[in-house]
């Protein structure tokens, strides 16, 4: 057992640290508030290698690990969680079932433009009425010579609206149910695919999160990722690892509520003396550090997993759950530490909070997690 | 020929997070990070954008510390440095600005007869734990090179011949042309360095440790022995006396109070 | 090591330890006392000599550096006069008065001597003014070479001087040519340099005198009858968390530069005449390998920090650039200069040349109004000899009020424009307010 990072690891927080510093906490309040997305952000952190962190190089990758990209997406998203998800939904969600499940080709054609940044990817699964129930897709790919031709739509596709590359699962023999589901590469400008509306959310306001529309969307054959009836497992593997990726994000959010309030109550003073000097509040601070810690294991565990090869699913699966619920929790107590102060949007907890709240639901709610959990446990 | 560009850095404590206990006195140095000298950081920097510019530049990083020093080869080398060399020797410790200028020309000349003549040399201008500024210039007159020091403007001549910098002065600046090879020291107006790129932090290194005897310096010249300059007495500044709070239970009330105080002392 | 543990007095309590800022000591096994062990130092040992005075039982003594017998050849107090354009710099009138205390210090028959480097037509005029503020001597190495600061220039003249008249003592401003000129020549002459002093002594008793009263120094292991004059030279390190006094004790010249605005001027004496030396200098164009193309002054609003009688700053509490526009027009009511903390600065609400503090420039003016500045250390280091700080914050636990003389708790917002507004009624409050 090892408890320690490497250099490579301790060095790429040290970086994203002073990346994030400079370049993402400025702009964090303002992106949220005019609900922008950071074009500018996304290109620094293309040219410094912060999309393409777990991937070899000989892809264009950073040569990392996921450890280094589990911390990767921590730093950016203790100074802002819509930095973070970009950079985690492109990595896990589009890069890594592609390099995992594509041929030869597929990688050699998208892997250097996505892990370079010069394109940004993304992931459709979820549809109107497939969210948990993955498995009752309605978006079908119908074969047609040399052509597979798409018809549906997807919702909540983070990163819609700027990706270029999409991994899109459709079903190609309803008769077999999740066998019958099939994954596909579709890019930005596919006749017949546009990108319907963007969500208005509650939380992490600058990340893009649309519609994706598929009217008789005609795509090369070889875009089918994987084999045909392949695309479940595509979605569940490729979902394993997103969580790596929410759980960290989770946790930087945890992390940054934190850090602030920590500044907050020595410099705050009421009845004389620094909030820090309260007992009952120190107690406070201790469990949620405790927690955060807690979390932190959790989630550098099933990377470190993931890296061996390990059956992390499980793993990912606690990481995700804990950190969210976690990430939740502080950002909760961090506005009740900061009081009045902590409602108003002059402080960020009060955006850390409204952030946090996304990282129990997306990439598989709570409740998801904990039926992956107990299947791991009960048996099936 | 590549083009050969030596970078000296120097990894200092971050000043801005040391405190002193206030009962003894003494700085407290737990957990104050260890960092790239700001100033060699724009140093570094400038190095690398003339290597964006050309492709046959080599950068080597020069830096004298202790083993962990080699931290900094490793941040300067992932940021696109060619080489590191970390000069690390007991006997070069306690060394004031003479000596340590003598230990860098050493390892310099070192360099030069492993792998030729270099075209460069870039300093910062200052560290941020001494602030002296005198290395740069005191290795420039070692090596017997021309120096420009707070340079805060660069470009370099096609020809790669020469240079002309602008170099800050208090109330504006001198534009100055120098023929290479030559010692610029840099400040930060110069530029703003880059961040490492996570490809460089997991790439391969180009790091060496030379000690001493590796770097064939005269041992009378360096270390504490060797120093002109001594430490006589170190100590901290007393904190003064605590001032007079103005009172008043209005802004307007407050600042004619302090007027009356102002003038009462004197001093307007 | 600058010390030595004498074994057979430390008792090995450990008590030495706790003086070391580097972790230096450990214990070594050690028969003669009843512990078995005793203070050993290892080699993160920086030499600095703050645990002198932490041994009760006297066993750490400071290690005595062996000196030359020809230092004795080098006499009087020499002042690198930097001119511009054949204006001399105000830190050069400062560091003639310095110069003058220092070589009575010394002797009687020491001479605080100017030296003015550049063309005859520039510096010929200004040889009257060194007087008049008090060198007995000018040295002046004139040449038409020597008419803009050049690294190599100068350096080749003033070498030339020093070996000829061999001055004990030489200072420099530290100023941006003082800072590049010195330690190229220091280095040449393969002599010691320290940088940006702040005072200096060559008398152990005035040293005392001085940290005595100044500083948290313990002052029990000098001998205020020592006859020596070496110059004690103190500084700011640390980001000015540490003050560090620095001895050249085995050459000669020994050579600092000192900050502008530090040190007094003397009153200057209309008229006061004395030799002037002309050194002739073999300099040519040859020795000089840099062209200077072209000397700008920026069109950026000229600020004269160090001579500021009043300075207004401002500091991360403005909230915003803007903040600067109240700063400036306190200013302009009060005949000031705008100031900046450095986190302004970092923060791009104002040029750097306006930042006070160890990075930026030292300041000295009769009034300094802090405003919304929490009072960093290291601005602090540059401006706590003002002689009366004004502090305005927010934040009554800042530390700017701490080394306040006068604190107002409040929004500067509100507090300024009454200041503004009352400037002028000053003397009839103050005369009501006696009454």
């Amino acid at each position: 057992m090892n408890f320690s990072l490497t250099k490579e690891q301790e060095f790429v927080r040290k970086m994203v640290r002073d990346f994030a510093e400079t370049e993402v906490e400025p702009l964090a309040a303002d992106i949220d508030a005019e609900h922008r997305f950071p074009e500018e952000t996304v290109a620094k952190m293309a040219k410094y290698g912060l999309l393409g962190v777990p991937f070899p190089t000989e892809y264009g990758g950073a040569g990392g690990d996921h450890i280094s990209y589990a911390i990767t997406v921590e730093e950016l998203s203790k100074k802002c969680a819509s930095t973070g998800v970009i950079c985690s939904a492109h990595t896990s969600l589009c890069c890594w079932p592609i390099f995992n499940w594509g041929t030869e080709e597929q990688r050699q054609k998208y892997l250097p433009d996505l892990l370079s940044g010069r394109k940004l990817g993304a992931f459709g699964l979820t549809e109107p009425n497939a969210g948990t129930d993955a498995s009752g897709q309605q978006t079908r790919a119908e074969k047609d010579g040399d052509y597979y031709v798409l018809n549906g739509a997807k919702v909540f596709i983070t990163n819609g609206g700027y990706a270029e590359t999409f991994v899109v699962m459709a079903m190609t023999d309803k008769s077999k149910g999740n066998h019958g589901i099939s994954a596909f590469i579709v890019e930005k400008g596919d006749e017949g695919f546009s990108i319907g509306k963007t969500e208005d959310k509650m939380g992490i306001c600058a990340s893009s999160t649309t519609e994706l529309i598929f009217q008789n969307c005609r795509i090369p054959a070889d875009r089918l990722l994987g084999e045909e009836g392949q695309g479940f497992k595509v979605a569940m593997s490729t979902l394993d690892g997103g969580r790596i990726g929410i759980a960290s994000q989770a946790l930087g959010i945890a992390q940054g509520a934190l850090d602030v309030t920590i500044e907050y109550m020595k410099a705050r003073k009421q009845f004389g003396k620094s909030l820090s000097k309260f007992q009952a509040l120190q107690f406070m601070v201790a469990e949620l550090a405790t927690e955060i810690e807690a979390a932190r294991l959790l989630v550098y565990r099933a990377a470190d997993m993931k890296d061996k090869h390990l059956a992390y699913g499980p793993a990912a699966a606690m990481a995700k759950y804990f950190a969210a619920e976690t990430a939740m929790h502080v950002t909760t107590k961090c506005v009740q530490l900061h009081g009045g102060y902590g409602y108003t949007k002059d402080y960020p907890v009060e955006r850390m909070m409204r952030d946090a709240k996304i990282t129990e639901i997306y990439e598989g709610t709570t409740e998801v997690q904990k039926m992956v959990i107990a299947a791991s446990v009960l048996g099936k | 020929m590549a083009f050969n560009i030596i970078v000296c850095a120097k990894q200092v404590p971050d000043t801005n997070v040391i405190k002193i206990n206030p009962k003894t006195g003494t700085l407290i140095r737990d957990g104050v990070p260890s960092i790239l000298n700001n100033d060699d950081a724009n140093a570094l920097e400038q190095a690398l954008q003339i290597k964006d510019k050309f492709d046959d530049v080599h950068i080597t990083v020069i830096t004298m510390g202790p083993p962990q020093a080699n931290d900094l080869l490793f941040e300067c080398i992932a940021k696109g440095a060619d080489e590191g060399i970390l000069v690390s020797d007991r006997a070069v410790g306690g060394s004031d600005t003479w000596a340590t200028s003598n230990t860098l020309e050493a390892a310099v000349r070192k360099w030069v007869k492993e792998n030729g003549d270099y075209d460069l040399i870039f300093t910062g201008r200052q560290a941020i734990d001494g602030d002296t500024a005198q290395v740069g210039p005191q290795l420039a007159e070692k090596l017997d090179l021309p120096q420009v020091s707070y340079v805060e403007e660069f470009e370099i001549a096609d020809d790669r011949k020469s240079v002309t910098v602008k170099r800050q002065l208090e109330d504006g600046y001198e534009l100055i042309e120098v023929q290479l090879p030559c010692l610029l020291t840099t400040i930060k107006e110069l530029n703003t360095p880059r961040y490492m790129t996570v490809a460089g932090i997991y790439g391969d290194k180009e790091m060496k440790v030379w000690n001493a005897k590796d770097i064939e310096v005269d041992l009378t010249k360096v270390g504490l022995e060797a120093s002109p300059t001594n430490v006589f007495r170190s100590f901290t500044p007393a904190p003064k006396q605590p001032g007079v709070k103005i009172e008043g239970d209005t802004e307007n009330a407050q600042a004619k109070n302090l007027l009356i105080k102002l003038k009462g002392k004197h001093v307007i | 090591m600058a010390i030595n543990i004498i074994k057979e007095k430390c008792i090995g309590c450990g008590q030495c330890f706790k003086s070391c800022p580097k972790d230096a000591f450990y214990f070594e096994p050690y028969d003669g006392n009843k512990l078995g062990k005793v203070a050993a130092i290892g080699p993160s040992c920086d030499f600095c000599n703050q645990c002198l005075t932490s041994c009760k039982f006297g066993a750490i003594e400071e290690k005595k550096v062996e000196v030359q017998a020809d230092l004795g050849d080098y006499k009087h107090v020499w002042v690198f006069a930097e001119q511009r354009n054949g204006k001399l710099m105000n830190v050069a009138l400062e560091l003639i008065g310095e110069g003058y205390r220092l070589a009575k210090e010394i002797s009687e028959d020491t001479q605080v001597c100017a030296v003015l480097i550049g063309d005859e037509a520039d510096i010929a005029p200004l040889a009257e003014e060194c007087f008049a503020y008090g060198a007995e001597k000018v040295y002046k190495i004139a040449s038409p070479h020597l008419k803009n600061y050049t690294t190599d220039g100068y350096t080749f003249a003033l070498k030339e001087a020093i070996d000829e008249y061999k001055p004990e003592i030489v200072l420099y401003g530290a100023t941006h040519i003082g800072r590049d000129f010195a330690p190229r020549i220091a280095a040449r002459c393969n002599t010691g340099l320290t940088a940006d002093c702040t005072r200096l002594d060559v008398r152990v008793s005035s040293y005392i005198e001085y940290t005595s009263k100044n500083t948290t120094l313990d002052t029990s292991t000098l001998d205020p009858n020592d006859p020596s004059t070496g110059i004690k030279q103190t500084r700011p390190a640390f980001g000015g968390n540490l003050m560090a006094t620095i001895i050249c004790p085995r050459t000669r010249p020994q050579m600092s530069t000192v900050r502008p605005g530090v040190m007094q001027k003397r009153e200057p004496v209309a008229g006061a005449t004395g030799e002037i030396v002309d050194v002739k200098t073999t300099v040519s164009a040859d020795d000089i390998h840099i062209t200077i193309k072209d000397i700008v002054k920026s069109a950026k609003e000229m600020v004269s920090l160090t001579d500021a009688e009043i300075i207004c700053s401002g500091g991360r509490g403005l909230g915003d650039a803007s903040g600067f526009e109240l700063i400036k027009q306190f200013a302009d009511k009060v005949g000031g200069v705008v100031g900046s903390s450095r986190a302004a600065v970092d923060a791009g609400w104002i040029d750097h040349s306006h930042q006070v503090g160890q990075t930026g420039t030292t300041v000295k003016p009769k009034i300094y109004f802090a405003c919304g500045i929490s009072g960093a250390i290291q601005h602090l280091a540059g401006m706590q000899t003002s002689d009366c700080i004004v502090a305005i914050n927010k934040d009554a636990d800042a530390p700017i009020f701490e080394v306040a003389d006068f604190g107002i708790v409040g929004d500067l917002y509100k507090v300024i424009p009454e200041i503004i507004a009352e400037w002028d009624n000053a003397e009839a409050l103050y005369d009501a307010s006696t009454k």
